[in-house]
């Protein structure tokens, strides 16, 4: 077991040196610079604009400037914002606290909405149930988020007035009335993540556990008398999760990395909006850093899909 | 318009028969701008203003919480390193120039005591020296006093090239003495008509010197103040998250009585126009948003709801097409559009005249921007024309086909006109917005019954305004033949906006695109013109030069303005606030007030 992580971890090294190097190399070939609004300022002589690069060594072959990100970020320096003139880490830290509420629990909401109806529709294929849940979750996951996202603004905030639809990750005070505050605005961008999330999970498992509903095992565990709960949990979904489980490592590192066009509509300051406006600002060091991180991510979350197969199901073994 | 002329209103203003503010609209439409038409008053005798704001709460606090939305986070809180408008407007909050320019072109004293004037002895008479005097009593959010030492302080900051200042340009050339505790004085190299840059307005704002003392040149983007901003604003910081939000707090001791009344405020960022103008105009969410690009059909029907209005503000930015002087489909010396070759179409001036003519402005205006831009057009060209109220720019054509008919431009079997074997075909580009697609294809449609061929070319906004040298689609490199955008005048006196069509500026491979002359129109009688004007002490001889210049560039029919576009905010109901098109939106906050 140690050692079969040893040797993964030895492989994920290599490959993050390459994601590395290639998200570097793109974004110094992207077009724009962060000093590009710099330019078309008519205040700013381009001495200034010269000296600012130079500063921030914009100038230099990209393989020296490779070596130095790689270099300072051995050392835990994430590099320097250009557009906030701040250390990165602090931008990126200041935005994990939101990114976490909010599309971490619309994960667990997915969950807790997918596996039992999941596992139900599964349990009486094309009964009523089926028929409903197997609708919603089309419907669920056609829609894109953007627009159910408007649609919900519209209803809740616009016509009915209930909820609003700027968050604020600053609302002063503390107790029932702040916690409930808080709450409040978070429920629709939740809803909205979780839902549709929650559509394709429906979608895994019910097939999941369709493929292991009919093996003989299961005819077994019945027919020795166990009663249909028992079958149900400790037969049948220990052994459909595995697939499940690999869809939900590998969107682990979505939970950290944000929801880039729900942030947008809702103004959540989480990562996913961190990102898109140091795209649009060009502010490559912060854009580095995220999708570097975003990589590191998930190949420490599929390293550990393969960890829990091994627990799920003990005939996997590591060699 | 002749300096006669303008000495001819300038009179009429003295002696009452013109108001103030009218003086003021003909000198933008002559494409000067407000705070220029004051300086020029100013000079002549008509005193400034003194513009009073009406408030009317009568203490300060108990205003409860001020919610402000802007679609563009504020990222930071240095106004000497705010890139953007955003940044400068989250600056403004908390740090305060000596004087901000309201929208009829008065100084206005913020952390001055009076405006100079040659009365009170401020100017100099051969305008090399300014002298301010500083309000007494003015306290830093920390408690410390502010004195000359700041603002003296802030000019070694912002001058020192290390610092990286963006505000660099309006200190560099200047010199600035202590000459006691509350009076500083400012010596220009050489004799300055446009007195009021450093320590005025967007890039005015003092620091204090005690907090930034440590921090000067290469170390300034150490300071812990640039996200922790010290001022003497109306409102103290407490919270800054970049890109996401500010939270402010009164300032109990700010230096106007009574003010201001707001006891937090919040400065939210991120999103886009739309929804920003919903939250502020349909749900109330928020008491004001900025800069709504949102187009006015959306803005009226949002209005509807009754929780708030748009208000419009106007300024100097004009939406023009440019026309290129040079060749961009021919290469010479590795570099297209060089200086050394002649557009083969454009270097006709019939040419450009039938498209000035095609340019229908008054459908731009109404269908596409409505209140929130004015068509403006040719008036440049006809100075006894613009003093009608209603100048109208031509849209004709019949006289666009004639005009190219008898100068030689034949149709042919496709409908298209050709001369000498060149077909009158041209490519338009300009960046991806919806409205700037919509006047493309105004333009076009027009540009085809009269025989011209327009093919569209949209580029994405962040390559489009880039400014790398690499890449042949930005707006610098004018790699095509005609090209629109708004045009944003910065600072307030337009002699940098003006070097936009001198020979030396001209954009090309030598200067790697950085010349601000892109149409590589050139014209020596406008080189001596501005050489002159940027000499000259006289503010009305000087102001007759600038029309004059800009008669020259855009009588040539190369500059084709389309439309003067405002800056448009929404403002919810019961709330007062106080814009002005030639400072930040902000600049007059400790004025804002809420009425129940």
């Amino acid at each position: 077991m140690g050692k079969y992580i040893l040797r993964r971890l030895t492989i994920a090294l290599p490959s993050l040196l390459g994601i590395s190097l290639i998200l570097f190399v793109l974004l110094a070939l992207a077009p724009g610079d962060p000093f590009g609004e710099l330019a078309t300022n008519s205040n700013i002589p381009p001495e200034v604009a010269a000296a600012l690069r130079v500063k921030f060594g914009i100038d230099d072959p990209i393989m020296i400037r490779y070596l130095r990100w790689l270099a300072a970020m051995l050392q835990g320096d994430w590099g320097f914002s250009f557009a906030s003139r701040i250390d990165v880490d602090q931008l990126i830290l200041q935005r994990v606290p939101t990114t976490l509420f909010v599309v971490g629990s619309s994960q667990i909401l997915a969950l807790a909405v997918a596996l039992p109806v999941g596992v139900y529709a599964a349990m009486r294929p094309y009964s009523i149930f089926d028929q409903i849940a197997n609708t919603f979750a089309f419907v669920g996951f056609s829609l894109p988020t953007f627009f159910t996202g408007l649609l919900l603004i519209l209803v809740f905030s616009v016509n009915l007035g209930w909820l609003p639809f700027v968050y604020r990750a600053d609302i002063p005070g503390s107790g029932w009335q702040w916690a409930w505050e808080y709450f409040k605005q978070a429920i629709m961008p939740i809803a909205v993540l979780g839902l549709f999330q929650a559509a394709s999970y429906t979608r895994y498992v019910r097939s999941a556990v369709l493929d292991v509903i009919r093996l003989d095992y299961v005819t077994t565990a019945r027919s020795k008398g166990l009663n249909e709960g028992k079958v149900v949990i400790k037969h049948v979904v220990r052994n459909a999760l595995i697939p499940v489980v690999t869809l939900v490592a590998l969107q682990m590192p979505a939970v950290f990395g944000g929801a880039i066009v729900t942030e947008q509509i809702f103004r959540i300051p989480g990562i996913g909006s961190l990102l898109i406006s140091a795209i649009l600002a060009n502010d490559t060091p912060v854009i580095m850093a995220v999708t570097f991180v975003f990589a590191c991510l998930v190949v420490v979350f599929n390293l550990l899909a393969d960890i829990i197969y091994g627990w799920l199901d003990p005939r996997i073994s590591y060699r | 318009m002749q300096e006669r002329e303008l000495r001819d209103l300038i009179a009429d203003v003295k002696t009452g028969r013109l108001s103030r503010r009218s003086f003021v609209q003909q000198m933008i439409a002559v494409g000067l701008t407000a705070p220029m038409a004051g300086m020029m008053l100013a000079q002549s005798g008509v005193a400034m203003a003194q513009t009073t704001f009406p408030y009317k709460p009568t203490k300060a606090g108990g205003g409860g919480l001020l919610k402000l939305l802007y679609w563009q986070a504020v990222t930071l809180l240095n106004p000497h390193f705010a890139i953007g408008t955003k940044d400068q407007e989250g600056s403004r909050i908390f740090y305060e120039p000596l004087a901000g320019w309201d929208a009829e072109g008065n100084l206005v004293p913020a952390l001055a005591a009076e405006i100079p004037s040659k009365e009170n002895d401020g100017l100099a008479e051969d305008g090399r020296s300014v002298v301010w005097k500083l309000k007494r009593g003015v306290k830093w959010h920390d408690g410390k006093p502010f004195t000359a030492d700041d603002v003296v302080f802030t000019w070694e900051y912002a001058r020192n090239p290390e610092t990286a200042a963006v505000s660099i340009a309006s200190y560099k050339d200047v010199q600035v003495e202590k000459i006691d505790d509350f009076t500083v004085r400012v010596v220009f190299a050489k004799p300055t008509p446009y007195w009021a840059d450093a320590f005025v307005g967007n890039y005015g704002p003092i620091l204090p010197k005690h907090v930034f003392a440590d921090y000067i040149g290469a170390k300034s983007r150490d300071a812990p103040a640039n996200l922790k901003p010290v001022g003497t604003g109306a409102y103290m910081f407490v919270d800054f998250k970049p890109g996401d939000v500010v939270v402010a707090k009164r300032n109990p001791d700010y230096h106007v009585a009574n003010r201001p009344q707001f006891d937090t405020l919040e400065v939210k960022g991120g999103g886009d126009a739309v929804s920003a103008a919903r939250a502020v105009l349909q749900t109330g969410e928020y008491d004001y948003a900025w800069n709504m690009q949102v187009e006015d059909e959306i803005l009226l029907r949002l209005e509807a709801a009754g929780k708030g209005k748009v208000t419009i503000t106007p300024s100097g930015n004009v939406e023009f097409i440019m026309l290129n002087a040079t060749d961009p489909w021919t290469e010479v010396d590795g570099e297209r559009a060089s200086v050394k070759t002649k557009h083969p179409l454009f270097s006709d001036p019939a040419v450009r005249q039938a498209i000035g003519l095609l340019i229908d402005r008054t459908s731009i205006e109404k269908f596409i921007y409505g209140r929130t831009a004015t068509a403006t057009a040719n008036f440049l060209n006809n100075p006894e024309r613009f003093r009608s109220k209603n100048t109208k720019f031509e849209f004709n054509i019949e006289k666009a086909n004639a005009i190219l008919e008898a100068a030689g431009w034949k149709k042919g079997a496709d409908g298209i006109r050709a001369k000498d074997g060149k077909a009158l075909k041209f490519v338009y580009q300009t960046s991806i917005n919806a409205p700037r697609q919509k006047t493309q294809a105004i333009v076009k449609q027009a540009c085809q019954k009269a025989g011209i061929d327009v093919e569209l070319k949209s580029v994405v906004g962040s390559v489009f305004f880039s400014s790398d040298t690499a890449n042949p689609d930005t707006y610098p490199h004018f790699y095509c033949d005609a090209q629109m955008y708004n045009t944003t005048m910065p600072q307030p006196d337009p002699q940098l906006f003006m070097n936009q069509y001198v020979s030396w500026q001209i954009a090309n491979k030598e200067n790697k695109w950085q010349g601000r002359n892109i149409s590589r129109w050139q014209n020596k009688e406008y080189d001596e013109l501005y050489k002159q004007a940027e000499q000259e002490l006289d503010a009305v001889k000087r102001a007759a030069m600038y029309i004059k210049l800009n008669d020259m560039v855009v009588g040539d029919n190369y500059i084709q303005p389309v439309a003067a576009r405002s800056r448009v905010s929404a403002v919810k109901g019961g709330v007062t606030a106080h814009f002005s098109g030639w400072d930040n939106d902000l600049w007059q906050l400790a004025n804002w007030y809420r009425e129940a």
